[in-house]
């Protein structure tokens, strides 16, 4: 059965591996996307996670629905979590199981390319020296907007 | 005639224009696009919005040239950096 979740608790990883698997099932995979200390050269101290959560939780079901059909069964559980995390900690994880093994793979990728298009999340950076910074993102499909369109100011140097 | 509409404002909209949640009353036949220049048109900081920003009306993405009806919440979409 699809589960999915958008929450500000931390994720528990054994338990969402725990929802998916089956006797048919020969493959079972967990992807661990988790809070990194650089970017693009600049030392990151933690990231703070927003969401939009009642329509994230929506969209990751869709998206969870959507990798279903090539995986070939229902056994996808997806969390993704908001708020303030530090480096080491678990921002999403996503866990699949079929028969065999190319399947899995092929889900797993899906769901967590499809979250950085869609799923209405935003990630801010806390670097070190202490500036913070709104992670460039990419423009949802189904909008009608290029993403060339959008000049938002992603800097909040200042903003403590 | 108007249509109130709720309007929210997430991650660099929100710490930009410093509020999260906006209700506005707009001529009946408004599209999202007449919300946008609404708003834009009150000036700092809410000109920062782009003027073609993606929306999500009542959580459905959406185009800007979509009419807006009563209750309508409309949540202006940065681009998204999930993961």
């Amino acid at each position: 059965m699809i589960f999915t979740e958008v929450s500000s608790d931390p994720i528990d990883t054994a338990a969402l591996l725990a929802r998916v698997g089956s006797d048919e099932d020969g493959a079972a995979l967990l992807f661990i996307g988790v809070v990194r200390d650089h970017a693009e050269g600049r030392k990151v101290k933690g990231m703070r996670y927003d969401a939009y959560s009642e329509m994230a939780t929506e969209v990751l079901r869709e998206i969870a629905l959507e990798a279903s059909i090539p995986l070939g069964t229902d056994r996808i559980a997806v969390a993704h979590r908001f708020g303030e995390l530090k480096i080491g900690e678990i921002s999403v994880c996503i866990a699949v199981s079929s028969p065999h093994r190319a399947e899995a793979y092929e889900a797993s990728r899906f769901v967590i390319e499809e979250i950085k298009k869609r799923l209405p999340v935003w990630k801010k950076e806390y670097y070190v020296d202490g500036v913070s910074e709104w992670v460039e993102g990419t423009t949802p499909p189904g909008t009608g907007i290029e993403n060339s369109t959008h000049a938002v100011p992603l800097t909040d140097e200042g903003l403590t | 005639m108007s249509v109130p509409v709720r309007t929210l404002f997430f991650a660099a909209y929100r710490d930009r224009l410093g509020v999260s949640e906006l209700s506005i009353d707009l001529p009946s036949g408004s599209t999202v696009a007449d919300l946008v220049n609404e708003l834009r048109g009150r000036g700092a900081p809410f000109d920062m919005l782009p003027e073609k920003p993606a929306v999500a009306i009542n959580q459905i993405y959406s185009f800007l040239d979509e009419p807006l009806t009563t209750g309508d919440e409309v949540a202006f979409i940065p681009p998204v950096a999930g993961g």
